[in-house]
């Protein structure tokens, strides 16, 4: 897949579009040195008022987690700040999820913005020490970002040294329980929750964890001010958000654009194709929804919700014409199956057998009843983890099964499906990473 | 005070013991793994301390909740117990 990073001067310049984390990518296919980082966004302490700290500053200006789960930022510094001794700062870049690509492209191209801000997060909840995860399938991005921390170790830029770690790729390993557990020396395998991270974390120390975006923004809250960031977006969602656009798109690719601007303006961006009805919202965690139904809500937390998605981390998946939506689905869940930690139950036995039930939908075999099974089981496995991951693959599927009704009860009654009737032929395109390796966690 | 049954959903191996002692508080899924009814009711207790103990992995757990209302009305009980005895400590 090949992805235009999507840049912006003046000129070019598109509705909803924005350029803070992205300014200066448009000469980029390479990462920005220190010193044409420093000449981007000038030095880091530069705070647009002395007096209030940088806990204030990120409370004032409304940023929330851009992983997925979109907790307020200053909330979760707070706790960690306030907890018993010397914080643990870990950056979160792993990006397990298939679909999105932004956090790869942010760090690929601007790591000192990410490094900025984690200089500045572990100044604020006063961490002794600071770690920033990355995947080990990706070696590029991590010489990327080992060559800007020893940039940064020879300027003599920041108080504590970024330790940069290679953690195995599963899609439950960004998880930040598993983080916290692969820091201590176990498997990269979320964990029971109570204590949460910012409690006891790292070596038992309250531990920030944010995504990587989030930091970039932290470094740029830390130089220009909450007013400045609050420019961008509206009251409810602040600022500028990373979106992968994919699928069924000409330009498919990494987008920057203000927060709160419509699902069918961020689509939009990336030129949906002509007759496209249907859209993955969130990632392999998200909903599928009718393009029509949900292209006027804003791409926010609070303006999805009533239509039960989320923008997860800002991922768009457009699914083609002549694609079969519950083949896609079918295809995600089997791939989510196989990727839990193989530690509880219910998401160990429950999303093989929903992948199944759907696989069976997908095929057109059905063996009894698949759907009214499946439904059963959506409402026993959703809660019933150590982490989100059964809830997230069990959301994913309800929504094929209702966004792919019509489909599934022909699929059900043995009749081929509706995209298949119109003749056209079926292709699988969500990307399905391979395993890491087996059995590897460590 | 609320008597609340919690589980360990790592620890749990599904042995389904707990199922077998308190068949009124939790059913299994179709492939053996507790699924739990929120609160235990008073006269529930000691059937559900029994499948608590008989656990085999000790995935199972019984959390006390009080409300706040309960927590406030214990508050005063103990004044009004102890309170009337300080009383007579300070008037000796």
């Amino acid at each position: 897949m090949s992805h235009a990073y999507e840049q912006l001067t003046p000129g070019r310049r598109r509705a909803g579009l924005a350029a803070r984390l992205t300014l200066g990518w448009q000469q980029a296919d390479r990462a920005a040195t220190l010193r044409e980082h420093s000449g981007r966004f000038g030095p880091l302490r530069q705070q647009a008022d002395g007096k209030r700290d940088l806990l204030d500053e990120v409370a004032a200006a409304g940023l929330t987690g851009r992983g997925g789960a979109g907790f307020p930022t200053a909330t979760k510094m707070r706790a960690v700040a306030v907890g018993r001794g010397p914080a643990v700062v870990v950056a979160n870049g792993m990006e397990s999820e298939p679909a999105s690509e932004k956090d790869q492209a942010l760090l690929a191209r601007a790591p000192h913005l990410v490094l900025d801000g984690i200089s500045a997060a572990a100044e604020a909840v006063g961490a002794a020490e600071a770690h920033l995860c990355l995947p080990g399938t990706r070696d590029w991005l991590v010489d990327c970002v080992l060559a800007a921390v020893a940039e940064r170790q020879q300027a003599g830029l920041d108080r504590i040294a970024v330790a940069v770690h290679e953690l195995p790729q599963h899609y439950v390993s960004s998880e930040e329980t598993s983080l916290v557990h692969w820091l201590n020396g176990g498997e990269a395998k979320p964990t029971t929750t109570p204590p949460r991270p910012f409690e006891r974390g790292v070596g038992k120390r309250p531990t920030l964890i944010d995504n990587v975006e989030t930091l970039a923004h932290l470094a740029l809250i830390a130089r220009y001010g909450a007013a400045w960031f609050r420019e961008a977006g509206t009251r409810d969602a602040s600022g500028t958000m990373l979106t992968t656009v994919t699928g069924a798109v000409s330009r498919p690719g990494v987008y920057e654009v203000e927060a709160g601007i419509s699902v069918g303006d961020v689509l939009a961006l990336a030129g949906p194709q002509a007759g496209a009805e249907a859209v993955l919202v969130g990632g392999y965690f998200g909903t599928w929804h009718d393009i029509a139904g949900i292209a006027e809500r804003p791409f926010t937390a609070a303006g999805l919700r009533q239509a039960d998605a989320s923008p997860g981390a800002g991922v768009l998946f457009v699914l083609p014409a002549q694609a079969c939506g519950l083949a896609e689905a079918a295809r995600i869940m089997r791939y989510l199956a196989s990727q839990g930690a193989q530690q509880c139950g219910p998401c160990m036995f429950g999303l093989p057998a929903v992948a199944d039930d759907l696989a069976q939908l997908a095929a057109g075999r059905p063996d009894g009843d698949p759907l009214s099974r499946m439904q059963r089981r959506f409402g026993v496995i959703a809660g019933r983890g150590a982490c989100r991951h059964p809830d997230g693959a069990v959301r994913m599927a309800a929504s094929a099964v209702r966004t792919f009704g019509a489909d599934a009860h022909a699929h059900a009654r043995r009749r081929p499906c509706l995209s298949a009737q119109r003749g056209r032929q079926q292709t699988a395109l969500l990307p399905v990473p391979r395993p890491f390796a087996e059995g590897d966690w460590r | 005070m609320t008597l609340k049954l919690q589980i360990d959903p790592i620890a749990c191996t599904g042995h389904g013991l707990c199922a077998d002692l308190l068949p009124e508080l939790i059913e299994l899924d179709e492939w053996g793994f507790p699924i739990l009814a929120g609160s235990v009711p008073p006269a529930l207790a000691a059937h559900a301390r029994r499948a608590v103990n008989a656990c085999p992995t000790l995935a199972l757990r019984l959390a006390r909740t009080r409300t706040q209302h309960e927590l406030r009305t214990r508050h005063q009980r103990f004044f009004e117990i102890r309170g009337d005895r300080w009383a007579r400590w300070a008037s000796t």
